[in-house]
């Protein structure tokens, strides 16, 4: 970086840094200069080509563009010279001149900054603009506004990288393009809308603010910072608010997005105004059974409900659960918390159950998505949170990203993976089927399902091998090591290479690939953890990582992208069955003690069941009463029918949630709850930023605040629980979580966000953790060997093929919001399995065609999706479809460790559906 | 559910790629792995196999570089010789005929005959205009495919298929060779010379780019001579200045004084790599220079560089330094914004020599026979020999090497007068961009900073001959279209500027205020020199033709 500079701006001596252009230090010292293919934040690139911020520059024949130009020492600017004036003045005139006669945005930077300049609008004869584009359900493309500006562009492909939008033609036939000229909705488009927030003119705005002419709607009444409810990266949005709904959405420059959001987080929040929507308690009927094979309309609750008031409704949930105690024991019951809570609610939660029911049977979905790789980061490095946010791909050389398919899943993680590829780091990734990373990265590892240990102790073999490990970390920082490489020796390439379908050398040059790297960083996802093998798919994982060093410094780490918006923070709040918050063991005398204290309650003693085990308890019926609150396991746990089985076998269901869900239908009393815009509460993302929600908008009808709820309850249980608000409950739990040390709720809500850990109030959190030792009981990182275990259910004659599940970019877990909101249920509207294009072709099904996929447990018909990416043999089925579900199919063995289900794996038969008549 | 849902895609977002197509596409290609930079070079490959680009193929080719379909898009749809079609059922006519219609072609006929050819030919022919060909001195041109045809008249369209052109170089690297031919590079590359003492002979020679800009020479060669690491060299084929053909006379009849100048040039600045970048104009001339470099390789004379041949694809804006290495690059030819400059920051971010082909034609002369043979060659006060493409109302119009500083009524002498019935009205100093003076300034010496004080310039020497029998408003006219038509479209000024000029030029009464202030926005505003010059033709109407307005 070389030295500050001098130089004169209108008349006065001013210094800039190295890297500052003459707009930034101009804008610095107070002088605004128009500006419209320029965008200050966020950091995009500036690219000079509208003109609008030209300035004169003392010896030079033309006038310069103040945005991308940087001073030199001396040189004598002047940004309201009458030469400089003119220009912008006739810049703002020509593309005046050429937009509509009514604008789609009067808001627009384009219009706002003309105002100034050119109040009377252009002079110059105007051209006929091109038509709208009216094909994508969530964007309004009107181009007879566009200047073509290319911030688009940038945004498309230099921000979030999705690479959809071009700049065709050339000249006055300048245009903005999809793909090859195609319509935006028939586009490879992914829908968010980094476009649309950048664009200076209204050419592209959300098709929520203008009306069916392509015609502005008004401004926004009011504006809420808050955060994204959908996945786990924890992107920081502002809800700008109109006629008491969600007009549009916006991001803001959080520390996670960078501003940046996906589809979901942008168009997916109409879900809140759906007519769906509970706004009543609800009491199950008496002539209602609760019966699986029963159909069942979320629309129509009153075929099984009846209205009642919030006393009685209350009442008959308390009620139920103290009978069940008294009658049965506080282990026949259970409580769900949910991930999509925040803190406080899951807090309260694992509170209720433990305090007030009695029981550690408490848990969440994180059973279901990392639990694994919780485990095995718990016993190995004695964590289980990301050792580095994210973000810190941009500083790795080698970026590994194995099962996970981010671009759909936590899509604005990706775009960090993609801007880190972009500027030169290798990017591995290793997965079964093929994706939108796969075009970015350096190589790609389709490997066979299931091999993961294979795959992962072959490349350990080579780096033990070839002395590629990092001896002075091993013997500084680690435990284990010798085993380990003793246990790997036998894991050749040569003979993993059969058994993974990844040849020798692809594992060799890998391997070397990551050791060498001087800093390589590891990304995971559910294709690692969901399986019986999952949590020897992250010992591996660790070792690697430990082995090289590869942890504790910048851009390297262990990084699990957690799925939930508050899988972490839920985790942390102690919503699982061994641990009291902050991971303290809950059959520890020593913490049993403290806790009986603390809430001043005698506590359950043992651990508590998990959420597949508890399903089998309710199958078994020594779990009887069950409070639920904001998941859905009817939709969401493997082998439906078994779950069902349960939630139907229940004497008592409590569920707290905001539609009718699959759950729900089952439940004796139904709570309305509040959506995450309709709360206040702190949610902590996969890098361990705790970030503030803020409420937008109250709860429609007579649905209440979750935690309002959940002390209403307790209080029926006895407890005497009174926190006026969230911000008390946080307070409380500062008290016994030393992870939230330095983070109070004011801090909260002025910085929006603190990572733990922090060391007090005044500093910042630690973003890259361990780079001095493991928080284990030696505070060293222990090497755990693993050995291969084949999937629990293998193909055979009958169930030939291998089934996979997952989740679709639009919609979120079981589709209860996303299939709800209008542009994500328009993007994806019906049940669908992905097939490889060759197996279509065997089969004699042609895309589009319906199917009926079946496995040992069930049988679902759903559309053929013909797909490259899906390599021959597997077969993808997203679980968010109720008409199709594809957990009616999944295995529910599950891994002895993390107690995860095969949700990855099972042996399934694909038919063609010959008869359509009775659909 | 509802009656008016949407159905599901049956496949993946966006278009499908066409696995057909993709064969095609990776047997014209060969095996990867593929380059970037060499975009332009597949389309070019797959359009010379196929006639046209159609869709699919270009969503193949996407495919196969993994690159965006909108990256390749964009790029195919920027060059003016790319015909992208919907798909391969929907071809457009199997012959093409481009004829010129530049101002020196528009002045000798070509309206007639673009009319006259449309309305004969057949429907697997289709008529389309091209900017200047640089075949000014057999106006009016066309091109019939990759073929030239200059005197064009409809029959010779129309009776001619033969749509290839071939190698027509006068001298090949034997006879170069015989006559002396590099043995300067040879003595460079033994160390009989340095570069030091190389660029200090350039530096008492008047040598300037004589691509237009008229830079000295050896300051850009020292510039870039003293840049560290990798370095590269590009050779500014791209002649697309209207009236300028003077670098295609020399790579037909000398292709290897230049190309010793290169590689002259390169041992000099110390470049790695040396991109020619020709313009697909001059098919002829890459067939030639693909032979000859194929011949230097062979005779080892390369050894100290990488030689890449290069083919524009019909855009005058890469003749720009730095859009040209933007299409050097495999992208849009968008001129980049100063600082930093290409001596600097060129191709793929490296320090790059750009030399224009005139300029490196004299480079051996220079060092052999000294400075002062190249400076007497030239006036009083204007050193050296210039290379002068006169075209227009002449009687023979061609390339002419006269002194520097020459006269306009100096050139027409040379060209034997002007042409029957014509008289000396105006001319053009310097092709499109360089204005237009009045046949009153007709003794103004031609040359690099004479004509500035009149809003004009020489810049790359292409005089055209303007006669009492053509109107001034509707070569400016013709001008301001040509700029439209090849302005890049970055800049508003200059994208919406040209446009709008054009359109006001249309009128009747030209409404001076409005071209007035749209003239000062180009000329202060645009990135690059098409813009800021664009305005030139219609000022020296406005200022020395009033009344043709």
């Amino acid at each position: 970086m070389s030295d500050p500079i001098e130089f004169n701006l209108d008349g006065k001596t001013v210094t800039a840094t190295a890297d500052e252009t003459i707009w930034q230090v101009a804008q610095r010292l107070g002088t605004e200069i128009p500006h419209l293919c320029y965008r200050p934040s966020d950091g995009y690139r500036a690219d000079g080509n509208c003109r609008a911020c030209m300035v004169e520059i003392a010896g030079e024949r033309t006038l310069a563009a103040s945005c991308i130009r940087k001073p030199s020492a001396g040189m004598n600017v002047q940004t309201g010279s009458e030469r400089a004036r003119q220009a912008r003045q006739l810049v703002f005139d020509l593309l005046l001149s050429d937009q509509p006669g009514e604008a789609h945005d009067p808001n627009s930077a384009l219009l706002t900054q003309a105002q100034a300049l050119s109040p009377d609008g252009g002079s110059f004869p105007a051209r006929a603009g091109p038509k709208s584009d009216n094909s994508h359900p969530a964007i309004a493309v009107n181009m007879d506004a566009c200047i073509v500006c290319g911030l688009c562009v940038r945004a498309c492909r230099e921000v979030q990288v999705n690479d959809v939008i071009g700049l065709a033609g050339r000249g006055a036939d300048a245009h903005i393009v999809f793909d090859l000229g195609d319509d935006m909705g028939a586009s490879t488009c992914v829908g968010c809308g980094e476009c649309v927030q950048a664009c200076p003119t209204g050419a592209l705005l959300p098709k929520s603010v203008v009306d069916d002419k392509g015609l502005f709607k008004g401004p926004a009444d009011r504006a809420v910072e808050s955060l994204c409810p959908y996945c786990g990266v924890g992107c920081q949005l502002t809800f700008n608010i109109r006629d008491e709904k969600i007009y549009y959405v916006e991001g803001r420059p959080g520390p996670a997005n960078q501003a940046r959001l996906c589809v979901k987080g942008r168009y997916g929040f109409d879900y809140i105004h759906h007519p769906e929507r509970l706004t009543t308690p609800l009491i199950r009927r008496d002539d209602a059974p609760k019966d699986r094979a029963l159909p069942f309309d979320p629309a129509n609750p009153w075929q099984h409900f009846r209205e009642a008031t919030w006393e009685e409704a209350l009442d008959r949930a308390a009620d139920g659960f103290r009978s069940v105690r008294d009658n049965h024991g506080s282990s026949a019951l259970a409580g769900f918390g949910s991930a999509k809570g925040s803190n406080e609610e899951a807090y309260l939660v694992q509170k209720l159950v433990r305090t007030g029911f009695g029981t550690n049977n408490v848990d969440h979905c994180t059973r279901l998505c990392h639990a694994s790789s919780v485990a095995a980061l718990m016993e190995t490095i004695g964590s289980g949170a990301v050792t580095a946010p994210f973000g810190e791909a941009v500083n790795a050389d080698v970026i590994i990203v194995i099962g996970a398919n981010p671009t759909v899943n936590h899509p604005v993680a990706a775009t960090f993976f993609k801007n880190a590829a972009k500027a030169g780091s290798k990017l591995v990734v290793m997965d079964p089927r093929g994706q939108a990373l796969t075009r970015h990265a350096s190589h790609m590892l389709q490997f066979t399902p299931g091999s993961d240990v294979a795959l992962l102790n072959a490349m350990m073999n080579v780096i033990v091998t070839e002395q590629l490990v990092d001896d002075q970390y091993i013997a500084a920082q680690t435990d284990g090591f010798e085993q380990l490489k003793a246990h790997v020796s036998a894991f050749t390439p040569e003979r993993m290479a059969p058994i993974c379908g990844i040849a020798a050398e692809k594992i060799r040059e890998i391997a070397r690939l990551y050791a060498n790297a001087e800093r390589a960083m590891i990304f995971w996802g559910m294709g690692i953890s969901q399986h019986i093998h999952g949590t020897d798919n992250a010992r591996c994982l660790i070792a690697l990582a430990l082995m090289c060093g590869q942890v504790g410094r910048p851009g390297t780490g262990l990084h699990p992208l957690r799925g939930q918006n508050n899988v972490q923070g839920a985790s942390d709040a102690g919503l699982i069955p061994m641990f009291y918050p902050d991971y303290k063991p809950v059959d520890s005398g020593e913490q049993i003690a403290r806790y009986e204290t603390f809430w001043d309650q005698t506590l359950d003693q043992q651990r508590g069941l998990t959420v597949v085990e508890i399903t089998d308890a309710m199958v078994d019926g020594s779990i009887k009463a069950v409070y639920i609150m904001g998941e859905n396991p009817a939709m969401s746990d493997p082998d439906q029918h078994h779950a069902r089985t349960g939630l139907a076998n229940l004497q008592h269901l409590v569920v707290q949630d905001l539609f009718l869900t699959e759950t729900a239908a089952f439940a004796d009393v139904v709570l309305p709850a509040s959506a995450f815009p309709e709360k206040d509460g702190s949610f902590t993302n996969t890098d361990r930023r705790v970030q503030r929600g803020r409420q937008a908008l109250q709860p429609p009808g007579d649905a209440r605040q979750d935690w309002w709820i959940i002390q209403q309850l307790a209080n029926r249980l006895g407890l005497t629980w009174d926190y006026q608000d969230v911000s008390e409950v946080f307070a409380e739990m500062r008290q016994v979580m030393p992870s939230l040390n330095g983070i109070t709720w004011e801090r909260l809500d002025r910085e929006h966000a603190v990572t733990y850990p922090c060391d007090d109030e005044l500093s910042g959190g630690k973003e890259v953790i361990f780079g001095d030792g493991f928080p284990t009981a030696d505070g060293r990182g222990k090497f755990v060997p693993a050995d291969i275990i084949a999937p629990d259910e293998q193909p055979d004659a009958e169930f030939p093929l291998v089934l996979s599940t997952g989740r679709v970019l639009e919609h979120w877990h079981t589709g209860s919001m996303t299939r709800r909101a209008h542009a994500l249920d328009a993007l994806e509207p019906e049940a669908f399995v992905e097939i490889n294009p060759d197996d279509m072709a065997s089969y004699g099904i042609h895309p589009g065609e319906q199917v009926q996929v079946s496995t040992r447990r069930g049988k679902i018909t759903l559309m053929a999706r013909s797909d490259h990416n899906i390599p021959a043999g597997l077969i993808f089925i997203p679980f968010c479809f109720v008409e199709a579900p594809a957990n009616m199919l999944t295995n529910a063995a599950l891994d002895p460790f993390g107690k995860i289900p095969e949700l990855k794996f099972a042996a399934a038969k694909l038919q063609k559906q010959t008869s359509l008549a009775a659909e | 559910m509802n009656a008016q849902r949407r159905h599901a895609r049956k496949f993946p977002r966006g278009r499908q790629l066409d696995q057909t197509a993709l064969n095609q596409v990776r047997e014209i290609l060969g095996p990867g792995p593929h380059q970037r930079d060499l975009l332009i070079e597949y389309l070019h490959a797959i359009q010379d196999r196929l006639g046209y680009l159609p869709r699919p193929h270009l969503a193949a080719l996407a495919a196969e570089m993994k690159l965006a379909m909108a990256e390749v898009y964009e790029v195919a749809s920027f060059y003016a010789h790319f015909d992208i079609v919907e798909n391969a059922e929907l071809p457009p006519p199997t012959i093409t005929i481009r004829v010129c219609d530049s101002l020196s072609c528009m002045l000798a006929g070509a309206e007639p005959l673009i009319s006259a050819v449309t309305a004969a030919a057949d429907p697997d022919v289709r008529v389309v205009r091209a900017p200047c060909i640089g075949a000014c001195d057999q106006a009016p041109a066309a091109a019939l495919g990759h073929h030239l045809i200059g005197h064009a008249t409809p029959e010779k369209l129309l009776a001619d298929h033969h749509q290839h052109s071939h190698a027509t170089a006068k001298s090949r690297l034997p006879d170069y060779q015989a006559s002396g031919g590099y043995q300067l590079l040879q003595n460079c590359l033994a160390g009989h010379h340095t570069p030091a003492a190389i660029i200090a002979t350039l530096s008492q020679s008047a040598l300037r780019g004589l691509g237009g800009a008229g830079f000295p020479t050896h300051r850009k060669w020292t510039m870039v001579h003293d840049q560290s690491g990798p370095k590269a060299l590009a050779v500014n084929g791209d002649e697309g200045e209207p009236g300028t053909f003077k670098d295609r006379y020399f790579l037909h009849h000398d292709p290897h004084r230049m190309l010793e100048g290169m590689l002259i040039a390169a041992w000099v600045v110390g470049a790695d790599d040396c991109y020619l970048y020709m313009r697909d104009e001059y098919p002829e001339i890459i067939a030639q220079l693909r032979i000859e470099i194929a011949a230097l390789e062979a005779a080892g004379l390369c050894r100290h560089t990488k030689l890449h041949l290069r083919r524009g694809a019909g855009a005058y804006i890469c003749g720009e330094e730095s859009a040209m290495i933007e299409s050097i690059e495999g992208k849009r030819g968008l001129p980049r914004h100063r600082p930093p400059y290409v001596a600097e920051v060129g191709i793929h971010g490296r320090p790059t020599l750009v030399n224009n082909i005139e300029t490196l034609y004299w480079i051996r002369d220079i060092i052999e026979k000294g400075p002062d043979w190249f400076n007497d060659q030239g006036k009083p006060e204007h050193p050296g020999p210039r290379t002068y493409s006169v075209s227009g109302r002449v009687k023979n119009p061609g390339v002419k090497i006269a002194p520097a500083g020459s006269s306009v009524r100096e050139l027409i002498a040379l060209c034997g007068g002007m042409a029957d019935g014509h008289v000396f009205k105006a001319y053009l100093p310097g092709g499109a961009s360089g204005g237009i003076l009045p046949a009153a300034m007709g003794d103004e010496p031609l040359d690099f900073g004479s004509l500035e004080k009149h809003g004009a310039f020489v810049g790359s020497h292409a005089v055209v001959v303007l006669s009492e029998h053509d109107s001034l408003r509707d070569a400016a006219r013709n001008l301001m279209r040509f700029f439209m038509a090849e302005s890049c479209g970055q800049c508003t000024p200059c994208r919406s500027g040209t446009e709008k000029a054009l359109t006001l030029m249309a009128t009747p009464n030209w409404d001076e205020p409005a071209l007035n202030a749209l003239s000062t926005v180009m000329r202060e505003a645009s990135i690059c020199g098409l813009g800021q010059a664009a305005s030139n033709p219609l000022q020296a109407v406005l200022r020395f033709f009033p009344d043709e307005r």
